[in-house]
């Protein structure tokens, strides 16, 4: 909520002609959350300090909130907005100063187009990635960055630092490009869920990062959190669920991403996943050329699959499941816990596959899936091969049975042991398909991958040895009456096994 | 005179003029005439429009079909002159399991055209009746054999004119028996079992045989006969309790296959009827002459007391009861068969019960298990007597159990008993959809398809085992906004609320500011198998208001909560418990959500908010005018300050279980009881039986409303806690209040609500008084409705799926969008 812009150019109060803002003076802007105000806390000769505060009105915060946003979650009410440097600073600033920003100036017309001797300071800049990220972001823009994490509570040292930084910037740079800079750079550090994105966001990006955004190094992770993360009454649903049980919303958001970071990713922090693999791909459809590109880096960037780099895991598993379904001949099959659909896809795009069911249980991922899948454009004759809808596997469902085959990929983990005796039942006693395929990480890998802690995803409620499955799996199918018989996918490595296991299941004639 | 089933399809049979519709209407409700003009219209905006036939046809048959499944009398008016228009209704009848009648309209062909001929609707000539004419003729020699349960002629006008139509009860119809019953398992020729079992029951044998001092009626569901030592004495004297009104008695398949042996068809005799044909043999032949009059008389199920119970040998799944048809007849005879047979040779039956949902009780036998379980409201009787196992009774309406062990092994078994029904399992269709859930506490509540998906989501990826999660918390409300100044919420409100209701006496309850926590205990391992059906050696749960476990592993929590509440197993009488607790601190299930949410705030405040002071301060230095914003901004510095005393008040840290602590303030349930519904002064006393270091006090005092001293008491309580960081106070009607009585409203302090307001929210009070409480307090209404009807279905030993149903629904309420600050 407060920037200042400190130069020490000669005469410094020349920044008063290039913000046209009197340093002399107080002056209020109205914006649709709360009042900005611009005053000089300094304006010698020598140093010049313009500072803008912005005093965010809470309730009028609410009122402005864009629709899709969730109102009815209490982070609604009680959040940083008013204090931090976030996404309302930015738009603060692009109003207050727009005319400094697009590079005009009457009263001095060189000023505009000579770098300047600059600081920038935000007492705390939300930043999710840290002040590692601050300087990655800043740093090639040409600005000597001083980010500092603040402490979460000093009450509770344990508890560790905060996700913001006190952040100060010095270097000599264009006044209009520091605030473009800051225009497009706040929200993205910032990376909120609350921020709210209309269409023409696009275009706005695209002007105010002309000259630079297109070579800076992270501009693939710039343009996909400036884009913002889309609502949905699914998700806004789960987040006043999460509230309730005293979590927080992402505790409870489905599992998108699988693998384990390697080597490449894990230099990336963490949030390049969130969004990403989902929204990038629509908003490169809105024909935006920038999010074109993002959508490309994305997949570069999570490592589907670059020259020379072995294929992706997920890849090799959903290439694993097919052949085998089509070595046991199945001509229908479900897969249950279908997540966006990609084996969903993979399947209808095989006639053989005469009937093709869809079942996950996050409705957010069956409507990602609905559209990456374009449902709505989809042929009748293939359309009618799909059956997708929500259910759950620990309730018994009718629309499960009569499949040739059901698919349990990477699902069986995401499954509390306690309840995993229900989803037996379900799958195995009462669906009773002639095969299931179940594929399930194997634990023993997990010492390949160098920057793993802990298991390959938060949402795993286990990972199994290849013992641990192959205990499990028989007992499964002396229980139900099956047969199973183990294939390993992804490199088979001696020491430690591959790094997915596969449990084929295969029903015994008589029963 | 007509009569036809109550519950059947009748096919009015006639050419065109033949005057169906007329007849219709006199003697059916318009409702239960589908006619093929009438579909037609539909379809075709023209009654005439023979184009539209075949479209019209399929609707009809979705009309007819929808109406049989929903169990509705039909009528349908088309002419059906023909075999194969008559066959498709048949099918249609045969496929919902209802009996078919047909009337036949015969009238002279002249009056049909000549009625044709004034209808100006009806363009086409008299060839078509003609045509019609001819195909009824023919038909009318075969119609008896098309499958109907009966053909009714009426030849001519004056016949059709007098004809009058009456009812049949359904054979199975018994529904204004009402019992009680004392509904007895698989004899199989055990006599002596049986007459033990009798006496047991309280039978005594008077002047009129056997019969019940209380007027009780047996029932027996069939298998009386085979392996056993006296199949006729068995007969004999089931027979004679039949013959005196004083017992039923259902088809068993054994009955079945020793009739047709006794009938001299060529039998497999196995499985036992090897000893009735011996022992049959030496019975005089008016004894074995009564006996197959008897078992041919039995029927396969019945309806009592009001349809609210269903007898059958082998059980009935819902759509059959009250039907009439080879399959419904198989199925209660033999159960829902495979096809398939197992390593023994036997057949292997499908688990209808699993996927019961009625709510008619089914009892029945055939299957013989070691001990008799409860599945979805049904349960088998059939605990293997004759081989060497029980003959049990249930007793109706009282759920009670009966039994008396076999005397030896009459019989060997070709495979042991099963032992122990699994679980009833869930289905997707118990929760998914647009549901209306009935309770005995208010209106029923309607449960929307998005908020039953999200619920389904968070149910089925993060809730406790469903066999544990018997109860949900409801939402509470907090009472009118208060006009005090510098307040949102004081306890005046609360007060006079509950006083225009009604209420004369409250209880105010310290909040204790932690996660609200459900506390499910089990005395033993045996005791979570038998009343919860679980059996992983779980003695309990302690999970959230959405149904998450506390901790990875609660366990170790379940272990010293159990330890802790060892007084109420006594003091209930129940070997479990549910309570409603508050689990402490916040921070321990809370800590990532004060990281994130609270704690950040805080801290984006305190770094923020001094630099812009200070840069105003400059400001203030050079002469600027800034005054105002500095005051506000140094205010609000102080705000964040308070802000963060707020949250941090509730946070301490905790080493594993050291440093938890639980609050219970209410009793939800034991054995028998949903005592949810008693008073607060109970749950209080009984509560304080409970002497542990990890339970909490539950700080309260009483007012009486309509003494000013005693609100004055309970205000100065609130406000000194409130004063001291405490959360407030939770206001309750001292005793249970139906109707649209809030059954609690929290009244929270001054302090506190910066954690909700956000930390400036005094700033602002004047707007935020514009508050809306309507929807949180009606939702407050209907799951507080949904959770004691769960806590009731569960204290009374319902299904899992009927308990599931409303905690579910009050799931599926949450996530519904409401002001979350209220």
């Amino acid at each position: 909520m407060l920037l200042t812009i400190t130069t020490t150019a000669r005469p410094a109060t020349e920044l008063g002609f290039l913000l046209h803002k009197h340093p002399g003076r107080v002056q209020e802007f109205r914006q649709s959350f709360g009042t900005a105000t611009v005053f000089y806390p300094e304006a010698g000769e020598e140093c010049c300090t313009a500072a803008l505060l912005l005093d965010v009105d809470p309730i009028a915060l609410v009122r402005s909130r864009g629709k899709g946003s969730p109102d009815f979650s209490l982070s609604q009410y009680v959040n940083d907005r008013p204090y931090a440097a976030s996404s309302l600073l930015a738009v603060a600033l692009a109003d207050v100063f727009r005319t400094a920003r697009a590079g005009r100036c009457a009263a001095r017309p060189e000023l505009p187009g000579t770098p300047l001797p600059l600081a920038l300071r935000l007492p705390a800049l939300p930043c999710r990635g840290g002040p590692e990220l601050a300087r990655r972001v800043f740093e090639p823009l040409g600005w000597e960055v001083d980010a500092r994490a603040l402490p979460l509570d000093e009450g509770f040292p344990e508890w560790g630092q905060s996700r913001y930084v006190g952040l100060t910037l010095r270097g000599t740079v264009r006044l209009a490009d520091a605030l473009n800079h800051l225009y497009v750079l706040l929200p993205v550090l910032d990376d909120a869920k609350h921020y709210w994105i209309a269409p023409d966001e696009v275009d706005k990006l695209i002007r105010a990062g002309t000259g630079w955004l297109h070579e800076h190094p992270e501009r693939g992770l710039i343009t996909r959190r400036y884009l913002g993360r889309r609502h949905s009454l699914a998700r806004t649903a789960l987040a006043r669920l999460a509230e309730l049980g005293d979590e927080t919303q992402e505790q409870l958001e489905p599992a998108v991403e699988e693998e384990p970071p390697t080597e490449e990713t894990a230099t990336e922090e963490t949030a390049v996943e969130e969004a990403g693999t989902e929204e990038a791909g629509t908003e490169a459809e809105a024909g935006a050329d920038v999010g074109a590109d993002a959508a490309t880096e994305a997949e570069a960037g999570t490592g589907a699959e670059a020259e020379g780099r072995p294929k992706a895991l997920n890849v090799r598993r959903r290439e694993a499941v097919l052949a085998k379904l089509a070595e046991l001949g199945a001509t229908s099959v479900i897969d249950l816990g279908c997540g966006q659909g990609e084996l969903v896809g993979a399947l209808l795009a095989q006639p053989r596959f005469a009937r093709v069911g869809g079942m996950d249980v996050s409705s957010m991922a069956l409507t990602i899936a609905a559209r990456k899948l374009r449902l709505d454009r989809m042929p009748d004759a293939k359309r009618a091969r799909l059956t997708l809808f929500q259910g759950a596997l620990t309730y018994t469902d009718r629309r499960l049975s009569g499949y040739d085959a059901a698919v349990l990929m990477e699902v069986v983990e995401h499954v509390d042991p306690s309840r995993l005796e229900a989803l037996e039942r379900v799958v195995f006693g009462n669906a009773r398909p002639p095969h299931v395929l179940v594929t399930t990480p194997n634990i023993e890998y997990n010492v390949r991958y160098e920057f793993l802690t802990g298991l390959r995803h938060p949402d795993h409620r286990f990972e199994w040895t290849r013992a641990e499955f192959a205990a499990w799996a028989s007992r499964v199918a002396a229980r139900y009456g099956y047969r199973v018989a183990y294939e390993p996918v992804g490199d088979d490595d001696p020491e430690v096994g591959p790094p997915t296991q596969m449990g084929v299941f295969t029903r015994d004639q008589r029963s | 005179m007509i009569s036809v089933p109550e519950l059947s399809l009748v096919v009015l049979v006639g050419v065109s003029g033949s005057g169906k519709s007329t007849f219709a209407a006199r003697h059916f409700k318009p409702t239960q005439v589908i006619s093929s003009d009438f579909c037609r219209g539909l379809v075709a905006d023209d009654e005439n429009d023979q184009s539209a036939t075949p479209a019209a046809f399929d609707l009809l048959h979705h009309i007819v079909g929808v109406r049989l499944a929903r169990g509705l009398f039909t009528v349908v008016d088309a002419t059906n002159v023909q075999y194969a228009a008559r066959r498709r209704l048949i099918d249609l009848a045969r496929k919902h399991d209802v009996l078919a009648d047909a009337i036949v309209l015969d009238v002279p062909e002249e009056l049909a055209v000549e009625r044709n001929a004034v209808r100006p609707d009806r363009t086409f000539g008299p060839g078509v009746v003609v045509r019609q004419r001819k195909d009824l003729r023919r038909s009318l020699g075969k119609i008896s054999g098309d499958g109907f349960r009966r053909v009714h002629v009426l030849r001519g006008v004056d016949e059709i004119d007098a004809a009058v139509i009456t009812y049949e009860k359904a054979w199975s119809d018994r529904t204004e028996l009402t019992g009680p019953f004392d509904i007895i398992g698989d004899v199989h020729g055990c006599r002596s079992e049986l007459e033990t079992l009798l006496d047991r029951l309280g039978w005594r044998r008077g002047p009129a045989g056997l019969a019940h001092p209380e007027g009780r009626t047996a029932v027996f569901v069939g298998d009386l006969v085979d392996r056993g030592p006296d199949s006729p004495g068995v007969l004999s004297l089931v027979m004679d309790m039949v013959e005196a009104g004083t017992a039923i008695c259902v088809m068993g398949n054994h009955e079945q296959k020793l009739l047709r042996a006794l009938n001299g068809r060529k039998v497999n005799v196995a499985h036992g009827l090897r000893e009735s044909l011996d022992q049959f043999a030496a019975q005089p032949p008016e004894f074995v002459a009564r006996a197959r009059a008897f078992m041919d008389g039995l029927l396969s199920h019945y309806r009592l007391d009001g349809g609210r119970l269903v007898v059958a040998h082998a059980g009935l799944k819902e759509a059959y009861h009250g039907r009439a048809s080879g399959r419904v007849r198989a199925f209660a005879l033999y159960g829902d068969t495979t096809g398939e047979t197992d390593e023994y040779g036997l057949p292997v039956r499908y688990p209808w019960a699993d996927e019961y949902r009625g709510r008619a009780m089914v009892v029945y036998g055939h299957t013989p298990t070691v001990r008799p379980e409860w599945v979805n409201n049904t349960i088998c009787l059939d605990t293997g007597c004759v081989f060497g196992g029980h003959l049990t009774a249930l007793r109706y309406p009282e759920r009670q159990i009966v039994q008396v062990p076999a005397e030896k092994v009459w019989y060997e078994p070709t495979k042991p008993l099963g032992h122990g029904h699994e679980p009833g399992m869930l289905d997707i269709t118990d929760v998914t959809g647009t549901r209306y859930v009935e309770t005995r506490f208010g209106p029923r509540v309607k449960v929307m398809e998005e908020n039953a998906a999200a619920a389904l989501e968070v149910m089925s990826r993060f809730a406790v085992d469903p066999r544990w999660l018997v109860y949900l918390p409801p939402t509470m409300a907090p009472p009118e906004t208060s006009r005090l100044d510098g307040y949102l919420e004081h306890p005046h409100e609360a007060f006079e609320e509950f006083a225009a209701a009604g209420v004369r006496e409250v209880v105010c309850e310290e909040k204790h500011m932690g996660s609200r926590a459900v506390a499910v205990l089990a005395r033993t391992p045996e005791v979570a198998a038998d009343r919860f059906g679980v059996t992983d050696g779980g003695t309990g749960v302690v999970y959230t208001r959405t149904g998450r476990p506390f901790f990875a592993d609660t366990a170790p929590l379940v272990e010293r909560l159990r330890e802790a509440c060892e007084p109420l197993w006594a003091a209930l009488g129940s070997d479990w418990v549910v309570l409603d607790c508050e689990l402490l601190p916040w921070s321990a299930k809370a800590g990532e959500l004060i990281r994130s949410q609270y704690a950040s705030v805080g801290a984006a405040a305190r770094a923020a908010l001094p630099e812009a002071v200070a840069a105003l301060a400059a400001a203030a230095g050079r002469g600027l005018d800034v005054g105002e914003l500095m005051t506000r901004t140094r205010r609000r510095a102080d705000n964040a300050a308070l802000f963060r005393d707020a949250y941090a008040r509730y946070c301490w840290p905790v080493d594993g279980l050291d440093g938890i602590r639980l609050a219970p303030f209410q009793v939800l349930a034991c054995e028998g009881r949903a005592t949810a519904v008693e008073p607060h002064a109970w749950h209080l006393s009984t509560l304080a039986l409970l002497d542990s270091p990890l339970i909490t006090r539950t700080e309260h005092v009483f007012v009486t409303l309509d003494s000013p001293e005693s609100r004055a008491e309970a205000t100065a309580w609130w406000e000194a806690m409130t004063a001291a960081g405490g959360e407030g106070m939770v206001v309750k009607p001292a005793a249970y209040q139906p109707g649209r009585v809030q059954p609690g409203v929290k009244v929270r302090g001054r302090e506190y609500l910066r954690i909700i307001y956000g930390p400036d929210y005094t700033e602002s009070l004047d707007v935020l008084r514009r508050r809306f409480l309507g929807k949180k307090r009606s939702l407050a209404l209907r799951e507080y409705a949904l959770g004691l009807e769960a806590l009731s279905r569960l204290a009374e030993g319902e299904a899992s799926w009927r308990v599931h149903e409303p905690v579910f629904a009050v799931l599926a309420l949450e996530s519904e969008p409401v002001d979350p600050r209220l």
